[in-house]
């Protein structure tokens, strides 16, 4: 090959190599900008006054007088909203029965929305379900809102052979000639006066438990059953792993038994999760019975159970890499082999061990299938570290699937959903960092 | 296999086994006290890696407080048969041993021998500096503390006349607390013979204890080998001729596993006995 064809197969990969990692770099753009701004949108957004009186009510945060003067701000705006409804009701006795009840239907509908956005309408019954008692937390939402207030959806579906076409339809017009036409421009006009949205940083999402199925609320039974199943996990998996790696390393003969543990470890590495989740259902709740259903200790053993051989192997890499001269001179010195393993090998593999076990950590915290069956629960109160023997939990990695695709108002909490994936990334990202700075601290201290 | 090993020495018998007991002690001058008794004695010793026999038969004393210098051209076995004193060797899955080495009256491979003890009482020093990636102190001091001392002040004690035996108590006085490696070649030698003599060996191994460091480093740790020599038994690998002729007493010559020639080091560098010592210390091989 002469130096001019050598010079361009260089360009040529040095240029596919780069189009590659640019690539990478844009999918995960595409993949992770969405996710950070979606996210800190359930934390930092416009609030609105109803989210600052839960937030009083129901965790005691914030300000009361405050609170009290803005409330006595908006009163007026919503009882004038209140008021003009309670004409038209009047007005409505006064139409003829057919066109009574094509009213009394249209303006159900407005009131659903009027109490969605400023919670119940005076003279209903106290509703039940806490998400009815408030009205709308959030202002992009209350402009959602406003927008269906302002507007009927309809269908077109004229053309039988497309799908039906969405248009709007001015809810207005459905009023005209009635008192009621007045409420729709009223409202556009005064829905700020009436919510007094405020740029809220909302900490609470990572700190407080949810209300009523994640309509409101933060999401530390999440956040805490994640820590919980992860740590759990790692309590088993983490001594477990290091002293099996302590016995393949320098125990094991190298016979059949041995190399059939070996080959055992790395399958057991590359088995879906899924398979360790039906296990861990199988085994640890229906025979074993370490819980009478699913539990924290259930998840935890299953978890453990997965990442046991990539701790096993990260860890063996991490002994088998320390210098044989470490282990040359302690024994020379008139060490035992235990001794030296515990006061020599293993300090000088802890780096490598720890980044292993912390790595795992942060898998561990993100499965789902494996505690689909022993551990996690879709909607459950936070619970108390005295409970995790018995206890199933909530967790990110489930809810964030569950609250995607089972919660009945799946699309109310995007930002919850957002919230819960930037908290789940967070954690791992946070846990890898420490791994990395951890492992940087301890390496310089053994380099000197 | 072991019979095939023997058939095959046997034939060599002839030529070595006549050498190896005739040790005399050095001129009155250079004679040290109490020392010259067989301190470790090699019966019909040989050493295998797996059907390999590394070290063929050795018939040899080494004697106590003398120093002894083991040379002979790369592979020859000189390492293995050092290794083999304190049973380092015994990390080496394939390595085995026949015949007799008896240390002080105690059989180095008897089977009730605890070779953790031993280990404490034959200290080896390795060609390649090897500290523990821990502080000075905590290097010198790592032998005391597997024998039991905790007390800061009796460690502090042994830190620094193991470091002062060794010719570095002045440069590191001030850093014990310091990671060792962050000393330079001949210093961490020097701090592994001291880490060696912390745990009051009464053989001192050194394979190859010069061959990674520079002159200057390398005549410290030959003033060292000198200062030790008399209260130590040492025994040390060298490629270095020189070295062995300045710092050794006696000089056993290892050609192909066989013990060739074993004398006073300087009968064995002015007149040897043996065609092959006179080829190889006159450099005609190497
Ligand atoms: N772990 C081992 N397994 C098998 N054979 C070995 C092993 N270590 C050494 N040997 C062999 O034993 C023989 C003696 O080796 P040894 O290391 O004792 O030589 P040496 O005299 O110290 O050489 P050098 O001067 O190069 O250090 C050599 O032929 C070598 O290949
Ligand atoms: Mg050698």
């Amino acid at each position: 090959m002469n130096i001019g064809t050598r010079k361009i197969l260089d360009r040529s990969f040095t240029a596919v190599g780069l189009t590659s990692i640019l690539l990478m770099a844009l999918a995960l753009l595409v993949v992770v900008v969405p996710i950070v701004s979606g996210g800190i949108g359930a934390i930092f957004f416009k609030g609105t006054i109803e989210h600052r009186k839960l937030q009083l009510r129901e965790f005691d945060n914030g300000n009361r007088e405050v609170l009290d003067r803005q409330i006595a701000e908006s009163e007026p705006y919503r009882q004038e909203v209140f008021r003009m409804l309670d004409a038209f009701a009047a007005e409505l006795e006064t139409f003829e029965p057919t066109r009574k009840r094509e009213y009394s239907s249209k303006v159900s509908s407005v009131k659903d929305i009027v109490s969605h956005l400023l919670g119940p309408v005076p003279g209903e019954p106290e509703p039940i379900l806490l998400r009815f008692q408030y009205g709308t937390t959030r202002w992009e939402k209350a402009e959602e809102s406003l927008h269906d207030l302002m507007f009927v959806t309809k269908w077109d579906t004229s053309n039988p052979e497309e799908m039906g076409k969405q248009y709007f339809v001015p809810r207005v017009d459905e009023f005209a000639g009635t008192s009621l036409a007045a409420l729709f421009p009223y409202i556009e006009e005064n829905l700020e006066k009436m919510l007094l949205p405020e740029q809220t940083f909302y900490w609470g999402f990572l700190t407080e438990r949810s209300l009523d199925a994640h309509i409101f609320g933060g999401v530390w039974a999440e956040i805490q059953g994640t820590l919980f199943l992860a740590i759990g996990a790692m309590l088993f998996a983490f001594p477990m792993g290091v002293i099996a790696a302590i016995y393949f390393t320098e125990y094991a003969r190298e016979n059949v038994f041995t190399s059939i543990l070996r080959s055992a470890n790395s399958t057991l590495a590359g088995v879906p999760s899924i398979v360790f989740g039906l296990f861990g259902l199988a085994f640890f709740i229906n025979t074993i019975k370490v819980s009478d259903s699913k539990s924290v200790l259930a998840g935890s053993l299953t978890l453990a159970i997965m990442i046991l051989p990539t701790i096993i192997r990260a860890a063996e890499e991490a002994i088998l890499s320390v210098p044989k001269t470490y282990k040359e001179a302690s024994i020379g010195l008139g060490s035992t082999k235990w001794r030296t393993i515990v006061t020599v090998i293993l300090p000088a593999a802890l780096p490598g061990i720890i980044t292993g076990g912390i790595i795992s950590l942060g898998r561990a915290a993100g499965e789902t299938a494996p505690i689909i069956f022993t551990a996690a629960v879709s909607v459950g109160a936070t619970i108390g570290l005295g409970d995790v023997l018995t206890s199933p939990t909530p967790a990110l990695s489930w809810n964030i699937y569950n609250l995607a695709s089972e919660h009945e108002a799946a699309n109310e909490i995007r930002h919850v959903q957002y919230g819960m994936v930037l908290a789940l990334i967070s954690i791992v990202l946070l846990l890898n960092l420490s791994a990395i700075l951890l492992r940087a601290r301890i390496s310089k201290k053994l380099k000197g | 296999m072991q019979m095939t090993a023997e058939a095959k020495s046997s034939n060599q018998s002839a030529s070595k086994s006549g050498a190896s007991r005739e040790i005399f002690l050095p001129p009155e001058r250079d004679r040290v006290k109490d020392g010259g008794k067989p301190h470790l004695s090699a019966k019909n010793f040989s050493i295998f890696y797996g059907d390999f026999e590394a070290v063929k038969k050795i018939e040899a004393d080494i004697l106590s407080k003398y120093v002894t210098a083991i040379i002979g051209p790369s592979g020859c076995g000189k390492s293995t048969f050092l290794r083999a004193i304190n049973r380092m060797n015994d990390l080496i899955p394939s390595c085995y041993t026949s015949g007799s080495l008896m240390f002080d009256g105690e059989d180095v491979y008897g089977k009730y021998t605890d070779e953790v003890q031993l280990r404490r009482k034959i200290g080896m020093v390795f060609q390649k500096p090897n500290p523990f990636p821990k502080s000075i102190f905590d290097n010198i001091a790592y032998g005391p503390r597997l024998q039991g001392v905790k007390e800061k002040k009796v460690l502090d004690e042994i830190v620094e006349k193991s470091l002062r035996k060794a010719a570095l108590w002045d440069e590191v006085k001030d850093r014990l607390d310091k990671n060792a490696l962050g000393l330079s070649g001949g210093q961490q030698q020097r701090l592994c013979v001291a880490r060696t003599l912390a745990v009051e060996p009464e053989i001192l191994l050194l394979d190859e204890p010069t061959s990674a460091l520079d002159p200057k480093s390398t005549a410290k740790i030959e003033d060292l080998i000198e200062e030790l020599r008399g209260s130590y038994t040492i025994a040390i690998v060298t490629h270095n001729m020189q070295q062995a002729s300045r710092v050794s007493d006696y000089t056993m010559f290892f050609y192909e596993g066989d013990l060739v020639e074993y004398a006073p080091t300087k009968q064995l560098f002015t007149n040897p006995r043996d065609q092959v010592t006179e080829d190889y210390i006159t450099g005609r091989f190497s």
